[in-house]
């Protein structure tokens, strides 16, 4: 009985620790640009280290870029369903301001 | 693989799988559909910051001040040595290194008591400053500036909310690591039985995850006191 060849994948040690100190170097950076006054770019930037720290950990960590088509099809669906609910209620919220209605 | 391998995975094959990697992939999808509703879950939370910021974003600015970076950063960087740890533990059960698994299950465990304790030491500061919502809540220098203390009770109320049920899940997380600790440390896992330690696993990173955006969100709004 042979299994060897359908077990999940097993990630070498020293991707584990590369991811982590990426994250770590993430993290500093994010810190650290908090502290420049960017304006409108702080909270871009914020979001963005926080979105691949985010895609880091999904894909090493949780071993999705070794899963099935099912998982990857199943997490992209989650993440577009967020940013669905995200963005359609911001549509309604950031445009309120936009039209002015005759008073009544 | 050794005989006792072979009676761990048969003794755990369900009888409605056809093998254990059948039986493996099942579960972990199952886990995956869960962290699909919490993403829903803290998302509703998220919407709710999003919409709340843009309309009283100077108020968010204000109680953003109170935070500490530097505990933010500290828990931080806790959270994402917790996930090294436990992705290497995860990796130990892949490997049938059992002791070194244990350890690292351990440290893990460690590293989310040392978040839970700083995010506490931030609570009772908030707490003694009335810095939480309700009839006791009082931010006097809101008005100073210029901003209802009204609207930094809003960011207050989704700091604690988002933190708190992240808090919650830390805690639930410690103990679904102390569980498969256990669990591991009596032999119950193999390299083809560990379900149950991937799964805790892709818990406690989903758990570090939403930590990775509130620590931003909720922090580092802005080091300057103008909207």
């Amino acid at each position: 009985m042979s299994t060897e060849e359908h077990r999940q994948h097993v990630i070498a040690s020293s991707v584990y620790v590369v991811i982590w100190a990426t994250l770590m170097v993430l993290t500093a950076i994010t810190v650290f640009a908090s502290f420049i006054e960017l304006g409108e770019l702080n909270i871009v930037l914020a979001l963005t280290i926080a979105t691949i720290k985010a895609t880091l950990v999904v894909l090493f960590f949780m071993h999705l870029f070794y899963s099935s088509k099912l998982t990857k099809v199943t997490v992209i669906a989650a993440i577009f369903f967020l940013f669905l609910l995200l963005a359609l209620s911001m549509t309604d919220y950031l445009t309120r301001s936009w039209a002015t209605y005759p008073a009544h | 693989m050794a005989t006792s391998d072979i009676e761990i995975a048969e003794h755990n094959l369900q009888h409605h799988f056809a093998d254990m990697d059948q039986q493996r992939e099942t579960s972990t999808f199952g886990m995956w559909l869960f962290l699909v509703t919490e993403i829903m879950f803290f998302g509703g939370l998220f919407c709710a910051y999003l919409v709340y910021r843009a309309t009283y974003y100077r108020a968010f600015v204000e109680g953003s001040q109170t935070m500490n970076i530097w505990l933010g950063a500290t828990n931080t960087a806790a959270l994402i040595c917790s996930s090294l740890t436990m992705a290497l533990g995860v990796r130990c059960a892949q490997t049938d290194n059992r002791k070194l698994m244990t350890i690292l299950l351990i440290v893990t465990m460690l590293f989310g008591l040392v978040f839970l304790g700083i995010k506490a030491i931030e609570y009772h500061e908030h707490w003694t400053h009335h810095q939480f919502p309700g009839p006791n809540f009082s931010f006097p220098e809101a008005e100073a500036n210029g901003v209802n203390p009204q609207n930094v009770q809003i960011y207050f109320s989704l700091y604690w909310a988002m933190t708190g049920l992240h808090a919650l899940h830390m805690i639930i997380g410690v103990g679904l690591v102390l569980w498969i600790t256990i669990a591991g440390a009596r032999g119950l896992y193999s390299a083809d039985y560990y379900a149950p330690v991937e799964n805790v696993g892709l818990y406690w990173h989903f758990v570090d995850l939403v930590w990775i955006y509130l620590f931003p969100l909720l922090y580092l709004i802005s080091k300057k006191h103008s909207g």
